[in-house]
């Protein structure tokens, strides 16, 4: 018990945050941050999975052979994902549809699996869960801040309400269409990068 | 399916819907991976042959066994879907990976460690996904499976060989590393944006 509660949440907010320092969790996620309900659902889903798979995985680590544990490991997280996926089909239908094969996606996220073989594997229950909660919240914080960027410059919206009225209806903001496609998001994940590492420089890397 | 269309569903799934470009697939290993253009076109080559094979087994089992009113069983485990593709992908990397090891001794030592970690890779689990949720036949998403594979390879070479020279240039501090990965890999989003429209 070397961490307090808060520690355990909050670290992998800014600290060590899964995206931007581990480089973890890239992967299933960016192609969803074109609105931010979008991102906030899908935010919520990681957060979700990984505190349940890290308790999950914890609570019977004693119990896992060595030599099987990423089977073992990767038949929970699967298992959870599908709950989800199908608790999204069954009362936000619509979503589920936009957020598509990135649901199904959660499996690989590496940020899931790395926690579980990371962390899970060597820590009490009630520690995985939190430590889960805060790599899902530290994932989601960027989620949400590439999905305010590219939903409010892309379409003038958050949340689907309108912020900025746009020149097509009437209005006087003119989208910026470069944010609807996919290199507007690794231009925002470089940029966030880079204003974090200005603001803590001992994360900065040797060159 | 005449082989026009064939060619252009490879041209597509290679260059236009670039699984790590277009879709961030594959992303950790994507960004891990390429700091040199060798290892990079290793872990290319073995993600090419593990998308071929699994891409069609996996079209196979879903289209005979979990959709709904199969051929071997009628009911519908289409919610099963997620945990048989990410075993057949499991089971196949290891099968590989023994054979690799039997029979071509030098190409399993060059790939090395990153044969195991393509269970792992979204870029994987995603290229079956996709040709779930479009419907492909079995010639179809062998030439999906071919395709992704080559364009995810051409992806990682190209942003290694950039990589390698980036290490000459004068970068803000802060955005060493990491970030100015990023940034270029979003320039290199652009360039295959290009690609759009491109037809045989």
């Amino acid at each position: 018990m070397g961490k307090s509660n808060k520690d355990l949440i909050l670290d992998p907010v800014f600290d060590n945050n899964p995206i931007a320092l581990q480089v973890l969790g890239i992967c299933s996620a960016l192609a969803v941050t074109t609105q931010l309900s979008t991102s906030f659902v899908m935010a919520v889903a990681v957060t979700i999975v990984t505190a349940c798979a890290s308790a999950a995985i914890a609570a019977i680590r004693h119990r896992i052979p060595s030599s099987i544990r990423i089977i073992v490991q990767m038949t929970i997280i699967a298992s959870l994902v599908i709950v989800v996926d199908q608790v999204l089909k069954a009362f936000a239908f619509k979503l589920s549809q936009e957020l598509s094969v990135f649901v199904g996606l959660i499996i690989t996220n590496c940020i899931v699996m790395g926690r579980a073989e990371g962390f899970a594997m060597k820590n009490s229950v009630k520690d995985s869960f939190l430590d889960g909660i805060g790599n899902g919240l530290g994932y989601g914080l960027i989620l949400l801040v590439v999905g305010f960027f590219r939903e409010l410059f892309g379409s003038g919206k958050l949340f689907g309400q309108i912020i900025l009225p746009l020149k097509a209806d009437g209005g006087w903001y003119e989208p910026n269409g470069l944010m609807l496609l996919s290199p507007s998001a690794f231009f925002i994940i470089g940029f966030f990068i880079w204003a974090l590492r200005t603001w803590k420089p001992d994360q900065i890397e040797s060159a | 399916m005449d082989i026009q269309a064939l060619g252009n569903l490879f041209l597509k799934s290679a260059f236009v819907d670039n699984l790590a470009l277009a879709y961030f697939l594959g992303m950790c290993t994507f960004l891990a991976v390429s700091k040199n253009v060798k290892t990079a076109l290793g872990l290319g080559v073995a993600v090419i042959a593990v998308q071929t094979i699994t891409v069609p087994i996996n079209n196979l089992i879903y289209n005979l066994i979990l959709k709904e009113g199969a051929w071997l069983v009628p009911a519908n485990l289409e919610f099963l879907g997620l945990i048989c593709f990410i075993g057949v992908i499991a089971a196949m990397v290891q099968i590989l990976e023994m054979t690799l090891d039997k029979f071509f001794p030098p190409l399993y030592n060059a790939l090395g460690i990153f044969l195991p970690l393509i269970t792992v890779n979204c870029a994987i689990l995603g290229g079956t996904l996709f040709m779930q949720q479009r419907d492909y036949t079995f010639t179809e998403s062998v030439v999906f499976g071919v395709g992704s594979g080559f364009g995810w390879a051409a992806a990682i070479a190209g942003l290694a060989g950039i990589r390698e020279k980036l290490r000459y240039s004068d970068i803000p501090a802060p955005l060493r590393g990491l970030g100015i990965t990023f940034i270029i890999v979003g320039l290199m989003a652009l360039g295959f944006q290009a690609f759009l429209g491109i037809q045989v």
